[in-house]
């Protein structure tokens, strides 16, 4: 029995899609389609443009698979591409966008966090409310487009400090401190919303059942 | 040596991550342990990570995958005519 295609490396799939099994590309680019798609997000803000945007990059990946360096990563070429089409997309559009794309004026004031006695943690099982998701969402989409794109690969798609560099082709020390302001603004504005959805404290003590 | 909150402020990514050298971790964790402000930062900032991580937060779109695998078929079915 053969092995099934998930026991493969990138690198041996890679090499079969090349060698004219296309059909292995399925399998290749199932566990990046939810990485894509954040990025795609990310910029376009737009779940139906961010689809469209996944869709054209997973498609270039493939026209382009033969230029891909085996010894790099997968992932985050498939994110440069991604980048790639998001950026041209937008630059095709013709709304004039304010924001630079590459760099914040504030970037050396400190944030300041919200500041609280005590903290008391919102378990996972908070996420089953819609209210919570929503809220957590509509915050990370918010925040200023340098800051979103690190936290977004750092954070939601665990990527490392060296990865996050490689995608977004910017420095080591440059993801450390996007990473950081973003963080901390996300924390400045989530503590309060968050610390709202949680049942009142002067109730803890009252027996419920 | 003794720093105050805003620099401790300052540290909270690197320290959540483990990257800060020796030194500076065990100053900020000495900070940490005697202000409640801090820690509640920390810990606050801790939790949203832990919650905006979780796979319900950022969902693909209901169908996405069979939309995306459906437009690849069209690109992988012709034998391919790679430039
Ligand atoms: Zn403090």
């Amino acid at each position: 029995m053969q092995p099934p295609p998930t026991r493969q490396s990138e690198t041996e799939i890679i090499t079969a899609i090349l060698a004219g099994e296309t059909q292995l590309y399925h399998e290749l680019i199932r566990p990046h389609e939810r990485t894509v798609y954040m990025m795609a997000l990310s910029f376009m803000k737009n779940e139906a443009e961010a689809e469209d945007v996944a869709q054209e990059a997973f498609l270039k990946a493939f026209r382009a698979l033969s230029t891909f360096r085996l010894e790099s990563q997968f992932s985050t070429w498939l994110i440069s591409i991604t980048l790639n089409e998001a950026r041209s997309r937008l630059r095709k559009q013709s709304n004039v966008r304010i924001q630079s794309l590459d760099e914040d004026p504030d970037e050396d004031r400190p944030i300041s966090p919200a500041l609280l006695r005590d903290w008391r943690e919102i378990p996972s099982e908070a996420l089953e409310r819609m209210e919570v998701r929503t809220i957590l969402q509509q915050a990370v989409s918010a925040l200023p487009e340098i800051y979103r794109q690190v936290f977004l690969l750092r954070d939601v798609e665990e990527l490392n400090v060296s990865e996050t560099a490689e995608a977004l082709q910017i420095s080591v020390p440059a993801v450390k401190v996007r990473l950081h302001r973003a963080r901390l603004m996300l924390q400045k504005q989530l503590t309060p919303l968050l610390k709202a959805t949680q049942p009142a404290q002067k109730r803890r003590w009252i027996p419920w059942s | 040596m003794v720093i105050d909150c805003k620099h401790v402020w300052g540290y909270i990514s690197e320290y959540i991550d483990g990257s800060l050298s020796e030194e500076t971790r065990r100053m900020v964790q000495n900070h940490l342990d005697h202000c409640e402000l801090c820690s509640a930062v920390l810990d606050s900032t801790r939790n949203i990570i832990i919650l905006t991580a979780d796979e319900r937060v950022f969902e693909l779109p209901a169908g996405f995958s069979e939309r995306l695998h459906a437009r690849l078929d069209e690109e992988l079915r012709p034998p391919s005519t790679s430039p």
